[in-house]
C-alpha cells in the first residue's frame, strides 16, 4: 500500500526492511572490499537470518516429543501430520524463550499473530508451515560483538521446523534422486527465526555474530545452539556496493551454510561473484542460492520470482500472543549472566582486554566460572601456605571461605601436596576433598558472589595468566570444562610457585582430566617432575653458552631480531640437557641478565 | 489504487495453488475474483484509519498449552495411512527442486 508513486522504479523509493523501517547500514573500520575482475573495489553489506530450535520438551503446536536422533517418524501425533480435524495449541514454554531471548537483546516482545506460509514441499504434511508474519513477537533488538560492533536485530519470529527428506539414488542429491524418504520427526519442532539488520560488514563479523548469537541462546537455555546438529541454521543475505557509497544493491540469499567457516567463506565468494557481475554491466539477481561446501562455490537454487509468493494469511486456528509488560518484565529479571557482561567480568578479575582473545574464547565456551573458581581458589591456597587458612589481609580467600562455600557445601580442604610438608596429613581429606563433588550450579553461584568474585582478583598476574593459558588452550577438549576449579588451582598454584614448568604442567593437566582421582601434587611426583632449582639451571646454562661460542656472540651483539631467534636455540638445548625440566622463561631470562 | 486483477494473475494464483485450470475457467475466475475484488475496494474507500486490522474475529489472546509431552503415534500408525513407505519412513516421488 506505500508503493503508490506510479512513476517512482522500485530502485528509488526508500528501502525498507520487512517491517516497513528504513534500512540502515552501518560504518565499521572492519569492513570486506573485494575487487572485481576490472579492479574495481566493492564492499559488503550482509544481513543475517539465524534459525534457531528451542529446547522445549514437545513441539510448537502439539505434545509430541522435541527430540533430536530418535528413530524415524516415532516422535509423531495427528497435529505433526496434519491429518484432519486436528487443530495447533501454542507450546508456552515456546513463547516463553523466544520472550527471554527479546529481553536478552533489548528488544520489544510485542503482541504477535500467527500465519500461515504456504507451499508445496513433502517436509510439511499440512502443505503450510505456521509461521509469524507482520507481525512478529520480538522486533527491533541489537548485539553487541566482542569488538564492540553492533548488529542491529530487526525481528524474530515463532515458527515451527520441517521435516526431515532423504533422497534416494543419484547419489543422495535431490537431482537425479529416484525417490525421496521423509521422517516428520523434526516436523513442527519450535524454531526462533531471528532476522539481524544488513549490519554485518565482514566475513569476520558474520562468524562473530553467529558465535555471540549462539552464546546468548545457550546462557539463557534458549537452544543449545548445536550448528552440527542443525539445532542452529544460518542464512547470509548477501550484497555488495562500490566502496565508500550509501547504496543498497540487489542481494541473493546463501543457504546451506553449516558451520561458521563455511559462512565465511560463503560470504566471501558470494561478495566477489556479485562485484564481478556489477562491474561486468551484469545484474545481480535477487534469487536463492546454494552454498557448495566441496567446491567453494554458490550456485542458483531458485529465482525469487519463481517460489518466493508463499500467499501468508493470518492463521485462523491460533489466536494471537500476548505476554503483556508485566509477564515480559518477570522473564527480563531472570536472564542469568549474558556473555557480555560475562566477558567484562572475566577482563576486569584478570585485567586483561575485554576484547582479548583468551577472554572471548572462555566465555564463548562458558568457562568463565571455571577460571574465575580456579583464580579464588588459588588466593585461598596462596593465602594457605602464607601460614593459616585465614592468613592475609583483606582476608577474602577466609572470609568467603567460611561465609559462601562452606554453606553451599562446596569441598572446602584442599587435597594434600605430596610435594609440600603437610602438617595436618590425619585430616579427613580424603573423602571430603573430593572436588568434583561440587555441583557446576554450586560453583556457578560461588563465582558470582562478591567474595568470590574478589578473591579471583586477588590472585597474583601469574596466576591469572597461567589460568587463562590453561583454560583457552589445554581445557577445550574433551573432558575439559569438568575439570574443578580447585584441581586446576592447585595446578596453577605449582606453577607459579616454581614448582613446576609450563611444559610440565601441560602434562599433568591432561592425567588430571583423564583420572577424576589424581591431584597435580599426585602427578608430579609419578612423573618425577621436581623444581630445578636455579643454582643447578644457571650451571646447565653456562655450559649451553660454553659449548656454542659463536651462536652466544651473534646472541649478544645481534639486534632483538636475531636475539629472538637464537633465544629458541638457546631454551631447546638447555630443555634437551635437563629432558624438559627447566623453565623456558627462567632460561630467557638467565640468557638475557647474562648477555648484559 | 483500483487494479483489476488480470487473466494473468489468475493463472500465476492456480499455478501456486497447483490447480490445472482450463481457458474458459481461467475467463470464469477472473470475472468471479474480480467481483470479489471489487467488494473489498467498497470497505477500502472508508475512512478507517482509527480502525485496528482484525486478525481474528474472537477477542481472545493466550491460548497455550504447557510444554508437557503427550501420546505420539506408533510408527506402523502413522505410516499405515501413507502411499507408499519405506524404511520406517514416508515414501514421496522424486522432488523437483530444493525445499523453499
Amino acid at each position: 500500500m506505500t508503493d503508490t508513486d506510479p512513476t517512482g522504479s522500485a530502485d528509488r523509493s526508500v528501502p525498507t526492511d520487512s517491517l516497513g523501517n528504513p534500512i540502515t547500514v552501518p560504518d565499521s573500520d572492519d569492513i570486506l572490499v573485494v575487487s572485481a575482475a576490472d579492479g574495481s573495489r566493492w564492499e559488503l553489506v550482509c544481513g543475517l537470518e539465524v534459525h534457531a530450535e528451542l529446547a522445549t520438551r514437545t513441539k510448537m503446536f502439539s505434545g509430541a516429543p522435541n527430540r533430536f536422533g530418535d528413530e524415524p517418524n516415532t516422535n509423531i501425533d495427528p497435529v505433526t501430520l496434519g491429518l484432519p480435524g486436528t487443530l495447533p495449541v501454542v507450546n508456552e514454554r515456546a513463547v516463553e524463550l523466544a520472550a527471554t531471548f527479546g529481553c536478552a537483546v533489548g528488544a520489544t516482545v510485542q503482541r504477535s499473530v500467527f500465519s500461515r506460509k504456504n507451499y508445496f514441499y513433502p517436509d510439511m504434511p499440512k502443505d503450510f508451515q505456521i509461521s509469524q508474519y507482520d507481525q512478529p513477537i520480538v522486533i527491533d533488538g541489537t548485539l553487541e560483538l566482542p569488538s564492540g560492533h553492533v548488529v542491529g536485530i530487526e525481528r524474530a519470529h515463532l515458527e515451527e521446523d520441517t521435516g526431515k527428506s532423504t533422497h534416494v539414488g543419484g547419489d543422495g542429491r535431490i537431482h537425479g534422486a529416484d525417490h525421496s524418504l521423509v521422517d516428520y520427526n523434526r516436523a513442527g519442532v519450535p524454531l526462533l527465526e531471528i532476522v539481524s539488520r544488513p549490519h554485518v560488514r565482514s566475513a569476520e563479523q558474520a562468524r562473530a555474530y553467529v558465535s555471540e548469537l549462539r552464546s546468548i541462546l545457550v546462557a539463557c537455555g534458549i537452544s543449545d545452539g548445536k550448528m552440527e546438529e542443525g539445532s542452529m541454521r544460518v542464512d547470509a543475505n548477501v550484497s555488495v556496493r562500490p566502496e565508500g557509497s550509501d547504496e543498497i544493491r540487489t542481494r541473493c540469499e546463501i543457504k546451506n551454510v553449516n558451520s561458521l567457516r563455511s559462512l565465511g567463506r560463503a560470504i566471501e565468494y558470494e561478495a566477489t561473484r556479485q562485484a564481478d557481475l556489477h562491474a561486468s554491466g551484469d545484474r545481480v539477481v535477487q534469487e536463492t542460492r546454494h552454498w557448495n561446501e566441496a567446491d567453494g562455490r554458490t550456485s542458483t537454487m531458485r529465482s525469487k520470482e519463481e517460489a518466493d509468493d508463499y500467499r501468508y494469511f493470518p492463521e485462523p486456528d491460533l489466536v494471537p500472543i500476548d505476554l503483556g509488560a508485566e509477564r515480559v518484565a518477570a522473564i527480563a529479571a531472570t536472564l542469568p549472566l549474558l556473555p557480555a557482561a560475562r566477558r567484562a567480568r572475566l577482563a576486569e578479575v584478570t585485567g586483561e582486554a575485554r576484547t582479548a582473545e583468551s577472554v572471548v574464547v572462555v566465555v564463548e565456551r562458558g568457562q568463565d566460572d571455571q577460571a574465575l573458581a580456579a583464580l579464588a581458589w588459588t588466593t585461598h591456597l596462596a593465602s594457605e601456605s602464607e601460614g593459616g587458612p585465614h592468613a592475609g589481609e583483606p582476608d577474602v580467600a577466609g572470609r568467603f571461605m567460611a561465609e559462601v562455600v562452606e554453606p553451599l557445601a562446596i569441598a572446602v580442604a584442599p587435597a594434600p601436596k605430596p610435594n609440600a610438608p603437610s602438617p595436618d596429613s590425619s585430616a579427613p581429606a580424603e573423602s571430603s576433598a573430593d572436588p568434583s563433588a561440587a555441583s557446576a550450579a554450586s560453583v556457578a553461584r560461588w563465582v558470582l558472589t562478591d567474595e568470590g568474585l574478589a578473591a579471583a582478583r586477588e590472585a597474583s598476574d601469574a596466576a591469572k595468566a597461567r589460568v587463562l593459558v590453561h583454560v583457552t588452550q589445554n581445557l577445550g577438549a574433551e573432558g575439559g570444562a569438568d575439570l574443578s576449579p580447585l584441581r586446576l588451582a592447585e595446578l596453577v598454584a605449582m606453577e607459579v610457585a616454581g614448582e613446576l614448568t609450563a611444559t610440565q604442567a601441560k602434562q599433568v593437566l591432561a592425567e588430571l582430566v583423564d583420572d577424576p582421582a589424581a591431584t597435580a601434587g599426585s602427578v608430579a611426583t609419578a612423573k618425577g617432575f621436581e623444581a630445578m632449582d636455579t643454582g643447578a639451571l644457571e650451571a646447565q646454562v653456562d655450559a649451553i653458552i660454553a659449548a656454542n661460542p659463536s651462536e652466544w656472540e651473534q646472541f649478544r651483539t645481534g639486534d632483538p631480531k636475531v636475539r629472538g631467534k637464537l633465544t629458541g636455540f638457546f631454551v631447546g638445548q638447555v630443555m634437551k640437557a635437563t629432558k624438559g625440566q627447566a623453565d623456558g622463561k627462567q632460561v630467557t631470562a638467565l640468557l638475557q641478565s647474562k648477555a648484559t | 489504487m483500483s487494479v483489476r486483477i488480470t487473466r494473468d494473475d489468475v493463472a500465476h494464483v492456480a499455478t501456486l495453488a497447483r490447480l490445472s485450470l482450463a481457458d474458459d475457467e481461467l475467463d470464469t475466475f477472473t470475472a468471479q475474483l474480480a467481483a470479489v475484488l471489487e467488494h473489498a475496494e467498497d470497505v477500502a474507500a472508508l475512512d478507517l484509519a482509527d480502525v485496528p486490522p482484525t486478525s481474528h474475529p474472537v477477542p481472545l489472546v493466550n491460548v497455550l498449552r504447557p510444554d508437557v509431552p503427550g501420546p505420539t503415534l506408533s510408527p506402523e500408525d502413522a505410516l499405515a495411512a501413507a502411499p507408499q513407505a519405506e524404511d520406517g519412513r514416508f515414501r514421496v516421488p522424486t522432488i523437483l527442486g530444493e525445499a523453499p
